[in-house]
């Protein structure tokens, strides 16, 4: 029997710092200690040896019997590109509102004025959003939304063009316009470790065409846009998501995330999330 | 003027701040303090055997104290910034300097705690953060008593550099800033000065609402 929260794989420690130091840490409220044995990460809950596997500068691990393998990220593997750890951010919310503001367009002008956004540029076009059956993943395509300081790289305001895709119910990828590489996507992922159902620790991680910025200054760009996001995350109600309509009233601008709360409750992943309007 | 920087630090941002304010220019030198550690790392240690940020370097001066840069910065560039040259005010702009300290060590830990996992008491720090709002907010408003908007009289001074962006960023180390009615719009004054600047937490003013005009009914 398979369990759709348990069978998940999701991200406990950064590779590079187990060489520092072991992790002890939580999983769907399990206590779990992460350490690395022979430059191979292991994980254990109690006494018990986890599934695990180093991917992406992370380890990945289950609580259960993983049915499917990791979600490919080919970008990972190109090369030329700078894989980038940002570093844990913990955060007081449930792990789906994570991914799910990670998801929204519309906040940039409000959230991250001046540099993913700005008014008067608030609108959000028409954009395509499909849960693609043969992958079983969420895809919103052909987003496109006015910038002033769309990346580190970027010199001033473009008009960016970005994908999103959610290949796991506490992962985002989000694929945007590459300011020296207009024919490459730039790879921006947000893996989340749910800690219990309102609290979680985010590992954002990039892998980027961008020779000239120092790695510091990719990290602090990103820890600037995610921290901006912490305090709201920290305030949404009702803190699990509403999986069911009736609570909230999306707009066009929110499709991704109505695709993103449908496809979460087809696969029965409920934790962190509500399932009956309050 | 160089500054050894990071983006979430409170007391980075301080001197960031100022010079915005004051005009000075700064050479932003980023250090990967999470997830790095670079601040503990031995090329750093040999710049500040404390292990801490911010660090000004201007020619041979080396400054590794935040209220040392704030005073440095203003005195260079802003000597406005440094309060009026009588007993009481120098008295109460250096009052409140070492009061940032105490922000620094209670609010700033929890935050670091609760925000990147780096070690601490938490509830000790809560307990002293919440001593140390309560004292800012009493100061707050018996200065309003007097008739003064501001720490150390009637305009903005280190004073307030100092204490600003801690009592703003409380609620990232899980202290409510909710029953501190006077500090809330102090810090809203201190916002809306001309070149202030943001950090991850602390938000530009955004224009109030137009005034409603006409009305149907």
């Amino acid at each position: 029997m398979t369990d759709p929260i348990r069978d998940e794989w999701y991200p406990v420690a950064m590779v590079s710092q187990l060489h520092r130091e072991d992790r002890d840490t939580l999983l769907l409220g399990e206590a779990i200690h992460v350490t690395l044995r022979d430059g191979q990460p292991m994980v254990t809950a109690s006494s018990r040896v986890l599934p695990s596997q180093a991917r992406y500068g992370h380890v990945w691990t289950s609580l259960g019997a993983p049915a499917r393998p990791l979600f490919d990220i080919p970008e990972a593997d190109q090369p030329g590109r700078r894989l980038v750890d940002v570093g844990l951010v913990r955060v007081k919310c449930s792990p789906l509102r994570a991914v799910e503001n990670f998801l929204d367009i519309a906040h940039f002008p409000f959230v991250h004025t001046d540099i993913l956004g700005a008014e008067p540029h608030t609108e959000v076009g028409r954009y395509d959003v499909a849960i693609r059956d043969e992958v079983d993943e969420v895809w919103a395509t052909k987003v496109q939304f006015y910038q002033p300081q769309a990346a580190k790289s970027a010199a001033g305001g473009i008009t960016t063009e970005y994908m999103y895709r959610v290949p796991a119910p506490t992962v985002s990828v989000l694929y945007k316009t590459c300011p020296p590489r207009p024919d490459e996507w730039d790879v921006i992922t947000l893996f989340v470790q749910p800690l219990t159902e309102t609290l979680c620790e985010v590992w954002p991680w990039m892998a980027l065409f961008d020779d000239t910025t120092s790695l510091t200054d990719l990290i602090h760009f990103q820890q600037t846009i995610f921290l901006q996001d912490r305090s709201i995350l920290e305030n949404q109600q009702p803190s699990l998501l509403p999986l069911d309509p009736g609570l909230e009233i999306p707009t066009r601008a929110d499709l991704t995330s109505v695709a993103y709360r449908r496809w979460l409750k087809r696969r029965g992943y409920s934790y962190g999330a509500q399932l009956v309007a309050a | 003027m160089i500054l050894y920087d990071y983006v979430l630090s409170p007391d980075c941002y301080k001197v960031r701040l100022l010079a915005s304010l004051v005009g000075a220019r700064l050479d932003l030198r980023a250090v990967d303090f999470h997830p790095g550690g670079e601040h503990r790392s031995a090329p750093f240690l040999r710049i500040n055997p404390a292990g801490t940020i911010p660090i000004l370097q201007d020619g041979d001066l080396l400054l590794t104290e935040s209220a040392a840069i704030l005073t440095y910065v203003a005195a260079s560039h802003g000597p406005d910034w440094l309060g009026d040259d009588t007993p009481v005010m120098r008295g109460r702009v250096a009052q409140w300097l070492a009061f940032g300290h105490r922000l620094s060590a209670s609010i700033g830990k929890a935050r670091t705690h609760d925000m990147l996992q780096k070690p601490a008491d938490i509830d000790a720090c809560r307990k002293a953060g919440v001593a140390a709002l309560r004292e800012l907010e009493a100061a707050l408003v018996e200065a309003r008593l007097r008739g003064e908007a501001f720490l150390a009289g009637n305009r903005p001074t280190l004073a307030d550099i100092a204490c600003f962006p801690h009592a703003m960023l409380a609620p990232d180390g899980g202290i409510s800033t909710d029953p501190y009615p006077t500090i809330r719009l102090w810090t809203r004054s201190l916002r809306a000065l001309p070149r202030f600047i943001e950090m991850p937490g602390i938000h530009r003013l955004h224009e109030l609402k137009p005034e409603p005009t006409g009305s149907s009914q």
